[in-house]
């Protein structure tokens, strides 16, 4: 069964990011958060494009459902601070 | 080549424009379920293409917006995103101001 620590790793190999969670226990559905400078003035889309790259033939396969929430380090400052 | 400019055809055609799994009243997956009822909410008129019933534009969907889920919405021949970003969007009010400029 797929991990979302798994999906982490994935992530983390192939993308610059300051900070990631994968949540998920079915193997199937998972929520990914990640923070990256990569996402810098990018559209949503862009953004989101970004982690399926990442992931590559992943999403073609074995991730049936990925909810992802893209965030920059500005905005993730903003979010704590708050 | 010919999936593709059936595609084209399509988003072109339709102002708004739904592919999902599934139709509006019998939705096949949670994520085009929730595309469709953040649409009713800002009161849509939309039209949806269930990728269920034609593998071709399934598969081909996927190459022709570089986008590996379904559902994927188009504005006015743009695409404008899967279930996170609808959802954001309705959230944020950009959504309703994009299905009906004032």
């Amino acid at each position: 069964m797929l991990l979302p620590s798994q999906i982490e790793e994935i992530i983390v190999a192939n993308l610059d990011c300051s900070f990631i969670e994968v949540k998920g226990d079915d193997g199937t559905h998972f929520e990914a958060t990640i923070v990256s400078p990569l996402f810098r003035g990018q559209s949503m889309i862009k953004q989101h494009q970004i982690v399926y790259q990442a992931l590559g033939d992943m999403m073609k396969q074995e991730i049936h459902a990925l909810s992802i929430k893209t965030i920059t380090p500005e905005q993730w400052e903003e979010f704590n601070k708050s | 080549m010919t999936e593709n400019l059936k595609i084209k055809q399509l988003v072109d055609d339709n102002q708004v424009l739904l592919f999902m799994k599934g139709n509006p009243k019998f939705p096949q997956c949670g994520f085009s379920s929730l595309a469709c009822q953040v649409l009713d909410a800002c009161g849509a008129k939309y039209e949806t293409f269930d990728v269920l019933q034609d593998p071709d534009v399934r598969e081909g969907i996927k190459i022709f917006s570089n986008w590996p889920t379904i559902p994927q919405l188009y504005i006015k021949g743009e695409f404008v995103g899967g279930s996170d970003i609808i959802k954001e969007m309705y959230e944020s009010g950009e959504l309703a101001k994009l299905i009906s400029p004032a």
